[in-house]
């Protein structure tokens, strides 16, 4: 089989080892949670329940406001105890819902959906939506809406996302070899939705064992072939994976249904499968808790809502205090300033590094060596967007194609200078975006 | 926890290589060809070096002290420029020349416009043409075995016989660093092995001259191979190639450019060395690297890539 990739791209220490043997565990919040109404991108989640209220784990407690909104469930039994902002990984204070857990666990009343033979294409995506599913990969986008694409007709890849490209991150990898037969029902499921797709299990050649895993259980599957992808950075971003996978180029004003593509997450899939075959709403998640600070480091099951210091202490707490904590991936996660935070639906790891690499770097001038420009998967140009966004020159920026940039941070990763060129990018995008939305 | 931990953007990891060592790559990689210029030229050649960087370090220290900047002298960027100015000199350069070059290259043509990063030509190519220019004479006073001689190039210019391995091995008269077409690329496969230099440039510069000289030989008197090759060895051509075209500061930042710098490089050299008058120096390798520094931001401009899945051209969704 071949190996299938993209141009660019870079090769970061990838940490795996230390937490990808031991099994998923679940974990069972002790504390109060804090279930967040904006956990998608799109409007936030509506409140349905009011501060005394008695709610069930995956009782629905928020209604989504809108078509790109998502639900949002109890993930444990309790008292609803208030409704108010609470911090978040992203660093903003936003509405959560605090549930006092009342350690019991009940869950509420599931109705077990018709059989998938049954289902029409509409109920599927109803039942999705139901759910609550957001991409779990880390864009939190609604579920149900990447599957009601405008034409569904179409649609001519499903692409299960299992690359897990960013360094350290080992849960996909878990649910792999877990749980693969999950992973091929929740295929089914979206297969069901477009007739004309085949299903594409893409996985990075460094987990040979899931690869070969899958292998085995999908020989005989007309429609699903799995897809071995070469171990690089961003090999899981949608649009490489995408170009990897089908040869299809998609820029950044299109959507994978452009190229007649539907890509989801692993965790997603599980979800879809859960809500789709089970009838249970998203309320858990697998998360890796890892880095050379953590006594213990692993995978939970965890609920949505639990707060991240919890996880610390049950791995063990700290080998050393960090001098850094990440939410996500070291690529594109987000520096945490405290672990008091609770966790969302695109929550996929804690990070916690004993040293801050970053601290013992300066920034020198660019010597226009080219680095970022070979590594860039955009192919845009990263030390002259950076100047230019330094500079505040938003019309060279938009005119030497800054748009098209995934803040993947290849090029700060690469560049000798130690230039911050995905921060200085990222917020430029950030201002351009503001100001088309203005107008 | 009580205390705050650090925040920054992402990415939170950083690959190894600095900026420093980049440029001390660049000095390992000229190491054979300087080895050889002392091997070849005897002691003094060692000295012209030693004391062509010291002054180009200096020169930054002195300038980077007075105007209250930050001492970048660690980067190892003035060691770099210091020991190509060296190499490009003759080995009997009075110091004090040798000096003057150095300080020309750092102030005037680096710092000057704001320092590493900020300078619009190879700064030891530029010093090493502003010498040329007012030390004509001092400049090519060219030694071999303690006998004066024109360099192999001048003879092939002129009609005159020339010693293809020695051209290659490098055992003739010519500047420090540039007669070992051999070392140079000893050097050049270091660079490209550790992936310092792109290959597009010297590639293209290479192949385009080697054109070029193919078919001016078969204009005038049929193709003659061991004149291609001599041109191929002879002078500053490797040299500049493989280290002075490659300069990542002033050459194009975008693939496509890269491509179009190295064709200029090889049309203007071979205008310059082949198409020039019988008076006019054997050597241009210089002034098309210079000359096409200038050309930089230009190639840029028109070479900007459209990004990823905007390539074929499309109208913007």
């Amino acid at each position: 089989m071949s190996i299938l990739t993209f141009i660019g791209g870079v090769h970061p220490y990838d940490g795996k080892a230390i937490s990808k043997d031991g099994p998923i565990c679940e974990y069972k919040p002790k504390g109060e949670v804090a279930i967040a109404l904006s956990q998608h991108i799109g409007a936030p989640a509506v409140p349905v329940v009011n501060p005394g209220d008695k709610v069930l784990a995956g009782q629905l407690i928020a209604q989504a406001s809108g078509f790109v909104s998502a639900n949002v469930h109890s993930s444990v039994s309790g008292t609803v105890k208030a409704i108010e902002p609470r911090l978040l990984v992203n660093g903003s204070k936003s509405p959560c819902i605090i549930i006092d857990n009342d350690l019991e666990f009940r869950e509420a009343e599931i109705k077990k959906p018709k059989p998938l033979e049954e289902l029409s294409k509409e109920e599927i995506v109803a039942l999705v939506k139901e759910a609550g599913i957001v991409g779990m990969g880390g864009a939190g986008f609604p579920t149900h809406v990447k599957l009601s694409p405008k034409n569904p007709e179409d649609i001519e890849y499903v692409i299960v996302n299992g690359a897990e490209c960013e360094p350290y991150l080992t849960s996909d990898y878990r649910k792999l070899m877990e749980e693969p037969e999950s992973l091929i029902a929740g295929l089914k499921v979206m297969l069901k939705l477009f007739d004309r797709a085949k299903g594409y299990i893409a996985i990075e050649d460094n987990k040979p064992d899931a690869i070969a895993r899958m292998k085995e259980l999908v020989k005989g599957e007309e429609r699903i072939e799995v897809k071995k992808l070469y171990t690089k950075y961003p090999q899981g971003a949608e649009r490489m994976l995408i170009y990897a996978t089908t040869g299809r180029k998609i820029n950044s004003s299109m959507l994978p249904a452009d190229a007649g593509c539907v890509v989801d997450n692993v965790d997603t899939v599980f979800a879809i499968k859960c809500a789709v075959l089970d009838g249970r709403p998203l309320t858990k998640r697998v998360i890796t808790v890892t880095g050379d600070a953590i006594v213990k480091p692993q995978n939970y099951l965890v609920r949505i809502g639990t707060n991240q210091s919890e996880l610390i202490e049950a791995s063990g707490g700290y080998v050393n205090p960090p001098e850094k904590i990440i939410s996500g991936g070291p690529m594109m996660g987000m520096a945490l300033s405290t672990t008091d935070v609770p966790i969302t639906k695109t929550s996929s790891a804690l990070l916690c590094y004993q040293k801050d690499e970053l601290l013992s770097l300066t920034e020198t001038s660019c010597i226009n060596c080219g680095r970022c420009i070979s590594v860039c998967p955009g192919r845009v140009l990263p030390s002259k967007l950076a100047t230019f966004a330094n500079r505040g020159d938003k019309d060279s920026f938009i005119r030497y194609n800054g748009m098209e940039c995934c803040e993947c941070g290849c090029c700060s990763f690469i560049c000798p200078a130690k230039r911050n060129l995905t921060q200085a990018i990222k917020t430029m995008r950030k201002e351009v975006l503001a100001d088309r939305k203005k107008k | 926890m009580s205390e705050m931990l650090n925040v920054s953007s992402n990415p939170h990891v950083r690959d190894k290589q600095t900026t420093q060592m980049i440029m001390l790559d660049v000095t390992i990689a000229l190491l054979p060809a300087g080895i050889f210029g002392i091997y070849n030229f005897g002691i003094r050649a060692l000295l012209v070096i030693l004391v062509t960087i010291a002054a180009a370090v200096f020169t930054e220290f002195l300038y980077e002290k007075l105007m209250h900047k930050t001492i970048t002298v660690y980067d190892l960027s003035a060691v770099v420029t210091g020991l190509l100015l060296a190499l490009n000199l003759p080995s009997t350069i009075p110091f004090w020349i040798a000096i003057l070059g150095a300080v020309f290259a750092i102030l005037i043509v680096k710092q000057i416009f704001g320092g590493l990063g900020q300078n619009f030509m190879n700064p030891a190519l530029a010093a090493r043409c502003f010498l040329l220019l007012s030390f004509t004479g001092k400049m090519t006073a060219f030694t071999y075995d303690g006998v004066t001689g024109a360099t192999p190039l001048y003879n092939m210019k002129h009609g005159e016989s020339y010693d293809l391995l020695h051209m290659f091995l490098g055992n003739t008269a010519g500047t420090i660093g540039e007669t070992s077409a051999l070392a140079l690329l000893l050097g050049a496969a270091y660079l490209l092995i550790k992936k310092i230099i792109d290959f597009r440039i010297p590639v293209f510069y290479i192949g385009t001259f080697t054109i070029f000289a193919l078919i001016y030989t078969a204009c005038n008197g049929g193709v003659d191979f061991t004149f291609i090759a001599g041109q191929l060895c002879g002078g500053g051509f490797m040299l500049g190639a493989w280290f002075m075209a490659t300069d990542y500061v002033t050459s194009p930042v975008t693939p496509m450019g890269r491509i179009i710098f190295g064709i200029c490089l090889g049309l203007l050299t071979g205008a310059f060395r082949l198409l020039s008058s019988e008076n006019s120096g054997a050597e241009g390798v210089s002034y098309a690297i210079i000359f096409c520094n200038l050309l930089v931001p230009l190639i840029e401009r028109i070479t900007i890539p459209r990004g990823f899945g905007r390539e074929k051209k499309k109208s913007a969704a």
